[in-house]
């Protein structure tokens, strides 16, 4: 008995295409997390002369960036958790409700998105400026929570419609009250996909810099504001890298909870995928 | 005891105001089958809704047992609705879904468990608690649905063409197995299908519906046999329908005619293939053998009459006849109909 080898031929553009994302997207990071690591790296050197901790070690012992790593936290918990709080309802009446101009709201979410992000941040600081919601925590949560209302709305709104009905009235049919019904059995259904949706939430108010730095300057500085300051005003480069790494530590974390409780379906679905 | 009783329900859809349910009324007895069967659009899932609480009714009213259920919602009702699409909960496995129901009454986890493990017994998936919905073949899935349903012990079980997502096999397996339960627990059941197989192998009684109307409400045998509308005679079964017009006690069409001793005027004689005889005929024939196809067991013969009208006969020996042959027809039974009634049958 022979046996035959089909010989697949080798896909040149993929590889070239892998390569080139892994470049774009790898070599920066790369790049920032050897600085961070590096105590002194020379021109023309192409690897650093020296590694160490010692820029860690500097920029850990500043209170400013203990207090903006808390103040980052604090302010991406609560937006996320308001944003949840309001937008979550309105997902569930966008999915489930017929009601007067429902097209029209449920389009208006992508206004915010739809013209340059800094001119609509200045015309909203013009009002919070009347309203002394400028270098306030409340103000720049207000700012931030406009942004998530994007995934807060549209990803939900995907994953309670991709819920069967069916399985909601066979809940009834069991005798589960309306409020039972979205408990037991709508939000464990939609609940990995609004997980990934608090998540980008989460993610993306972490790293959220413009409204901050326009809204809560220079009293309320989170560690993405911190880290510009840092990088326009100190030569150094390494106290930017070590922000930068530091930075990556929540959405790390976050990815890893994530992996735990959502599959990349749930990714797809909110999406309408 | 449960008896359901459905009084003048209409249902009129806002959307388009079309009217789905029109001026029905039913009675089912206690611990009877009825089956509800039309053609798409007929208004029998709207009607099972109703019934089960997923729809209001526009008008009329439905009664269990005497008490009027027409305004309660699906979770206050003594009814158990097993879904096309089985609608079980994926995110839990078979015992959570059996028990979900039995733990909003607030039974307790002994009684929960025993409860389930009959019941899962009586669909035959004795272990299967464990299980998870996705690791279940579509018969299992569907038999799971309905012990969720039987575990709650409701007066009314409806059934909402529960069997139309799994194969034929599996199907008429399932069918008898739903109907030996159903009998065993003596519980009233309204059972919609499109399928006619379904509904004469399975029901007490068939209710023939037609744009949210009733057509017919009768025994099968007699739904089969003695069909009171051209539309029952149609959906029923096979049926050669053919419209001619009556002369002196003569229905004659195309070069074919029979007696028929009803008044001169239109009619459209009814006659089922296993009723009518054919004869090969190489003078005077009625009609033309377009094809014949041999199932084994019987023979089917497409004729054509002489304006290319299809009637189909069946034979017991398909060798006899060739396709262009000219045959006689013979009716050993036939209905003739007017008007949408039925206006002789012999």
């Amino acid at each position: 008995m022979t046996s035959v080898t089909i010989r697949r031929p080798t896909d040149w553009t993929g590889i070239i295409f892998a390569v080139v994302l892994t470049l774009v997207i790898v070599l920066p990071l790369v790049v920032v997390g050897t600085w961070a690591f590096t105590n002194v790296w020379r021109f023309p050197a192409l690897i650093p002369q020296e590694f160490g901790l010692r820029f860690w070690n500097q920029t850990l012992a500043r209170a400013d960036v203990w207090s903006s790593i808390t103040m980052s936290l604090t302010l991406a918990t609560t937006v996320t958790f308001l944003s949840a709080l309001v937008c979550l309802p309105a997902a569930y009446a966008f999915a489930r409700l017929d009601f007067p101009g429902r097209n029209i709201l449920f389009f208006s979410f992508l206004a915010g998105h739809a013209f340059p992000k800094f001119g609509l941040l200045v015309a909203i600081a013009g009002i919070f400026l009347q309203l002394n919601l400028i270098g306030t925590f409340w103000g720049v949560v207000l700012i931030q929570l406009v942004g998530t209302l994007l995934f807060m709305i549209w990803i939900p709104v995907a994953a309670f419609q991709s819920v069967d009905r069916r399985m909601e009235e066979a809940a009834r049919d069991v005798g589960a009250s309306p409020m039972r019904v979205f408990w037991s059995i709508t939000l464990p259904q939609a609940g990995p996909t609004i997980a990934a949706a608090i998540l980008l939430s989460f993610v993306g108010t972490f790293y959220e810099t413009e409204g901050a730095w326009l809204i809560g300057a220079p009293q309320v500085r989170t560690l993405p504001v911190l880290m510009i300051s840092f990088i326009n005003n100190q030569p150094v480069i390494q106290y930017g890298a070590v922000l930068s790494v530091l930075l990556w530590v929540p959405s790390f974390i976050a990815l890893l909870f994530a992996r735990r409780v959502v599959n990349s379906g749930s990714f797809a679905r909110g999406f309408g995928g | 005891m449960s008896v359901l009783k459905i009084k003048d329900v209409s249902k009129i859809f806002p959307n388009g105001n079309v009217r789905a349910v029109d001026s029905f009324s039913l009675e089912v007895a206690d611990g009877e089958l009825v089956c509800l069967l039309g053609p798409s659009g007929s208004g029998k899932s709207t009607l099972l809704r109703m019934v089960g609480g997923f729809e209001r009714p526009t008008s009329g009213e439905m009664t269990i047992d005497g008490e009027d259920i027409t305004h309660v919602p699906p979770e206050k009702r003594p009814t158990g609705m097993v879904f096309q699409s089985h609608a079980l909960w994926t995110h839990m496995n078979v015992f959570k879904n059996l028990a979900f129901g039995l733990k909003l009454r607030k039974v307790a986890p002994d009684e929960i468990k025993r409860r389930v493990e009959a019941v899962l017994d009586l669909v035959g998936l004795a272990g299967y608690g464990t299980r998870h919905v996705a690791q279940l073949s579509g018969g299992q899935q569907q038999r799971v649905a309905l012990a969720r349903s039987l575990v709650l012990e409701p007066k009314i079980l409806l059934l909402d063409e529960p069997f139309a997502s799994l194969d034929q096999h599996l199907r008429e397996r399932l069918r008898e197995e739903v109907r030996d339960i159903q009998q065993r627990l003596k519980i009233t059941t309204l059972f919609v299908t499109h399928g006619q197989d379904e509904a004469l192998s399975m029901a007490d009684r068939i209710v023939v519906m037609r744009d949210g109307k009733t057509e017919q409400i009768d025994r099968p045998d007699v739904v089969y046999r003695e069909p009171q509308t051209p539309f029952v005679a149609g959906f029923i079964g096979t049926m050669n329908l053919i419209e001619g017009n009556v002369a002196n006690g003569i229905f004659s069409k195309a070069g074919y005619s029979t007696p028929l001793p009803v008044s001169d005027g239109p009619a459209i004689l009814a006659v089922r293939p296993e009723a009518l005889d054919l004869a090969v005929a190489s003078e005077g024939s009625q009609g033309k053998v377009h094809r014949v196809t041999d199932y084994g067991t019987h023979g089917l013969v497409d004729l054509e009459l002489n304006d290319a009208t299809r009637v189909k006969a069946m034979v017991s020996h398909p060798d006899l006849f060739r396709a262009g042959q000219g045959v006689t027809l013979a009716p050993r039974a036939i209905a003739a109909y007017r008007d949408g009634v039925v206006i002789h049958r012999a």
